[in-house]
C-alpha cells in the first residue's frame, strides 16, 4: 500500500488526547460504581423484595436491555428536558450508564443471589436477623464473589460502550479523537491511537477490577 | 414452668402430614436426644421450634416467647434457642471470630469491641481460641461445626438445637464435635438434639424420645428407652 | 416541513428500521461466516493460527465498536474511492459479530467433554471426521442460545452506524426529531420499535436455554 503513516501530529495533540482519557476514565468510575450499587438494590428487589416492587424492576431491565445505550442516551438528554429535567451532557451520560450497568449488573448479580445455598438463608434466620440483615451480611458478599468475573466483564463493555457519549457532545477520548482528525486530517491514524487507547484502557480497567475482588472477597486457599 | 412448652404442634406440607400432635415440655438443663427413622418429622419439629417453619395448629412456647406468626415473634423467639445445622452453614466470606461476631452486631447491636470479646471467649470454650482468624474453608469439617455452636452460643440462647450435627463428619472428627456437646451438658445448657448416636444419646441424655410416623411414639429417660424398648415398632428401629 | 402527524413520524421510523432489519440481518450472517472461520482457527491445532486468532478476537472485543466502524470507514477511504456508510458499517459490524461469535462458540465446542474426541479418535476418525460427526452437532446444542442471545446485541450495534452516516432507524429518530422538535416522543418510539425488535430474540434465547438444561437434566 502507497499509503504514508505519519504520527508526527501526535505529540502536538497529546494533551487533549489526556483530557479525553481522564473524562473517559471519569465516566467508568462513577458509572461502574453507582450503576453496580442499583444493580445491586434491583437484584434485591427481584429475589427478596416486596413482590408489587418486582414487575417495575422487570420492566426496568428488560427494556433497558433490548434498546440500544445510544438510545437511551438520546432519550434522556434530548428527550427529559420536556419533562423540565435540564441534565448537561456530562449529567445526562452519567446516568445513561448508571441506568445502562443497573439493568445489566442487576442480572448478573440476581444470579449470584440465586445461587446461595439455602443453609446461609436459614443460618441467618435461626440467628434472628431480619432478612434483610441476612441479605446484606450473610447473602450479597458471596454472591457478588461468585458473579465478580462476569459482572468485572460487564464494566469493561460499558466503559467501552461509553465512546458513544461524544455523540452528545461529552469531552471523552472518543471527542477528543474526533476533534484532533478534524484538525489534522489523519483521521485513520488518529482513530487507530483512539483506538489502542481504549484497548489499553479495557486491559487496565480489567485489572483493576480484578485487583478489587483480590481486596474485597476473602481470599481462598488454592 | 417448663423451658420449652411443645403442645399438640401440626405440621403438614401440602397433603403430607408430618406432624401429627406433638407435646414435649422441656425442663431447664434437660438434655433430650430425638431418634427415629429418616422421614419421622425429626428436622421438621426442630425447625419449628426454631422458627424455620411455621406450625399448623398448637403450639411452642421458650421461656415466655411464644411462637406467633410475624416475623417480630418469630425473631424473639430465636433469640432464645440457638440451631446448630447438620451442614455448618458457616458464612464463607467472613472468618471464624466474624462469623461468631456477626449476629451480636446486626442483630443485638453489641459493640465491636464487645462482640469480638465475647466471640474469643466462644471460640475459646469450642477449643478453636487460635482460628479466629481463619475462614471457614481454612478449617476441618469438626473445627466448622464447633465454629458454628461457637456462633450460637454467643447469642446466649437460653436452649440449643442440634439437627444431627455430626452426620456430615467424617468418623474421627465426631467425637471432638461431641466433646464439646457434652462441655455444654455439664455446664447445664438445654439441649435437643437429632442425633443417630445412640451411645452419645444414653451417656449424655436425659430423656430419649422416638419419633414414629410423625408422632411421639415413645418417650423417657435412656436407660427405659434403650434397655427396654415398649413398642415393636422402637425394638425394630433399635435392632433387638 | 409542513405539520408532523404522529403517524407521520410513526411511518417515517418504520420505513428506516427496514434498513436496521436488513443490516442486523447481514451483519449477523456475514459474522457467522467469518465467526466459523474465527472459531477454526481459535481451536486449530496450529499455534500461530490460534493465537492469530486470539490477538483477533480480544482487538475487537477489548474497543469500542464505534472505534470499529470510525476504522473502516476511514481505513477503505484510504483505497481511495469515497465509500459509501453502508458499506463500512456492514464491514465493520460483520467482523466485530464474528469476533463475539467465534469465542461464543469456542466456548461450546470446549464444553463438548474431552471423552467425546478420545472415544472419536479411538473409532479413527481423523479430526475432520471428529468435527463433523461428534464435536459439531454436539456443541451446536449448546450454541443455539448465547447465539440467539447475540443476535441482540447485533441489532442493538447497528444504531452506532448511524455515526458513520448510515441512514436506520437511529438516524431517522435523529432526523425527524430536527423536523419536529419533539425528541421525548420521537427517540421514545425509536425505543419501543428497538425493543420489539429485540425482545423476541431475548426471549427466544432464554427459552432455548431453559429447553437445554431441561434435556440436560434428563439425561
Ligand atoms: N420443605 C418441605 N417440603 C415438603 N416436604 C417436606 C419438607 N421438609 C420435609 N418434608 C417432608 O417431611 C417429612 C419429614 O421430614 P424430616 O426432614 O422432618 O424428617 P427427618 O426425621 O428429619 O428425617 P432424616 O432422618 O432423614 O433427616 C419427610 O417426608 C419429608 O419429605
Ligand atoms: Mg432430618
Amino acid at each position: 500500500m502507497g499509503y504514508q503513516w505519519n504520527f508526527d501530529w501526535l505529540a502536538g495533540y497529546l494533551p487533549i488526547l489526556l483530557k479525553g482519557i481522564s473524562i473517559t476514565v471519569e465516566l467508568i468510575a462513577v458509572g461502574a460504581a453507582l450503576g453496580v450499587s442499583l444493580g445491586i438494590a434491583c437484584a434485591w428487589v427481584r429475589t427478596l423484595g416486596p413482590a408489587w416492587l418486582r414487575p417495575f424492576v422487570s420492566a426496568y431491565v428488560e427494556l433497558i436491555r433490548n434498546t440500544p445505550f445510544l438510545i437511551q442516551l438520546f432519550f434522556i438528554f434530548f428527550g427529559l428536558p420536556s419533562l423540565d429535567l435540564q441534565l448537561t451532557a456530562l449529567e445526562a451520560a452519567n446516568l445513561a450508564m448508571v441506568v445502562n450497568l443497573g439493568a445489566y449488573s442487576c442480572e448478573i448479580i440476581r444470579a449470584g443471589i440465586q445461587a446461595t445455598p439455602r443453609g446461609q438463608f436459614e443460618a441467618g434466620k435461626s440467628l434472628a436477623m431480619t432478612p434483610f440483615q441476612t441479605f446484606r451480611h450473610v447473602v450479597l458478599v458471596p454472591a457478588l464473589q461468585r458473579i465478580w468475573p462476569a459482572l468485572a466483564s460487564q464494566i469493561v463493555i460499558v466503559m467501552l460502550g461509553s465512546s458513544v457519549v461524544s455523540q452528545i457532545s461529552v469531552e471523552d477520548l472518543t471527542f477528543a479523537a474526533n476533534f484532533v482528525q478534524s484538525r489534522n486530517f489523519r483521521a485513520f491514524e488518529t482513530y487507530a491511537v483512539a483506538t489502542l487507547t481504549y484497548l489499553v484502557l479495557a486491559i487496565m480497567l480489567r485489572k483493576v477490577l480484578d485487583g478489587v475482588g483480590w481486596l474485597v472477597f476473602p481470599r481462598r486457599k488454592a | 414452668m417448663s423451658l420449652i412448652a411443645i403442645t399438640d404442634v401440626r405440621k403438614s406440607f401440602g397433603q403430607n402430614e408430618v406432624l401429627k400432635g406433638i407435646d414435649i415440655d422441656v425442663e431447664r438443663g434437660e438434655v433430650i436426644a430425638i431418634i427415629g427413622k429418616s422421614g419421622s418429622g425429626k428436622s421438621t419439629l426442630l425447625r419449628c421450634i426454631n422458627g424455620l417453619e411455621t406450625i399448623d395448629a398448637g403450639s411452642i412456647a421458650v421461656g415466655r416467647a411464644q411462637l406467633l406468626p410475624g416475623e417480630a415473634a418469630l425473631r424473639a423467639l430465636r433469640l432464645k434457642v440457638g440451631m446448630i445445622f447438620q451442614q455448618f452453614n458457616l458464612f464463607p466470606h467472613l472468618t471464624a471470630g466474624r462469623n461468631v461476631m456477626l449476629s451480636q452486631m446486626v442483630v443485638k447491636k453489641t459493640p465491636k469491641v464487645q462482640a469480638e470479646a465475647v466471640a474469643r471467649k466462644m471460640l475459646e470454650r469450642v477449643g478453636l481460641a487460635e482460628k479466629f482468624d481463619a475462614y471457614p474453608d481454612e478449617l476441618s469439617g469438626g473445627q466448622q461445626q464447633r465454629v458454628a455452636i461457637a456462633r450460637a452460643l454467643a447469642m446466649e440462647p437460653m436452649a440449643l438445637l442440634c439437627d444431627e450435627i455430626t452426620s456430615a463428619l467424617d468418623p474421627e472428627l465426631v467425637s471432638e464435635v461431641l466433646a464439646v456437646v457434652k462441655e455444654l451438658v455439664a455446664e447445664g445448657m438445654t439441649l435437643l438434639m437429632v442425633t443417630h448416636e445412640m451411645r452419645f444419646a444414653r451417656d449424655v441424655c436425659s430423656r430419649v424420645v422416638f419419633m414414629h410416623q410423625g408422632r411421639v411414639h415413645e418417650i423417657g429417660p435412656p436407660e427405659h428407652v434403650f434397655a427396654n424398648p415398649k413398642t415393636p415398632e422402637l425394638r425394630q428401629f433399635l435392632g433387638v | 416541513m409542513g405539520q408532523f402527524t404522529f403517524f407521520d413520524i410513526l411511518r417515517n421510523l418504520l420505513i428506516a428500521t427496514q434498513w436496521t432489519v436488513i443490516l442486523s440481518l447481514v451483519s449477523f450472517v456475514g459474522g457467522g461466516i467469518v465467526g466459523g472461520l474465527v472459531l477454526f482457527a481459535r481451536i486449530s491445532q496450529s499455534g500461530w493460527l490460534r493465537n492469530l486468532a486470539r490477538g483477533y478476537i480480544e482487538l475487537l472485543q477489548g474497543t469500542p465498536l464505534l472505534m470499529q466502524l470510525f476504522l473502516a470507514f476511514f481505513g477503505l477511504a484510504l483505497f481511495g474511492v469515497a465509500v459509501p456508510a453502508w458499506l463500512a458499517a456492514g464491514l465493520a459490524l460483520i467482523l466485530w459479530t464474528a469476533a463475539f461469535l467465534g469465542e461464543i462458540w469456542r466456548g461450546c465446542v470446549e464444553a463438548v467433554p474431552r471423552g467425546q474426541w478420545e472415544a472419536s479418535s479411538s473409532l479413527g476418525m481423523g479430526y475432520l471426521q471428529q468435527m463433523r460427526y461428534v464435536i459439531l452437532p454436539q456443541a451446536l446444542r449448546v450454541a443455539i442460545p448465547p447465539t440467539v442471545g447475540f443476535s441482540v446485541q447485533v441489532v442493538k450495534g447497528t444504531a452506532l452506524t448511524s455515526i458513520i452516516g448510515f441512514i436506520e432507524l437511529t438516524r431517522a429518530g435523529t432526523v425527524v426529531t430536527n423536523a419536529t422538535y419533539q425528541p421525548f416522543l420521537v427517540y421514545g418510539l425509536v425505543a419501543l420499535i428497538y425493543f420489539c425488535l429485540c425482545w423476541p430474540l431475548s426471549k427466544a434465547s432464554q427459552v432455548l436455554e431453559r429447553k437445554l438444561n431441561v434435556a440436560h437434566s434428563h439425561h
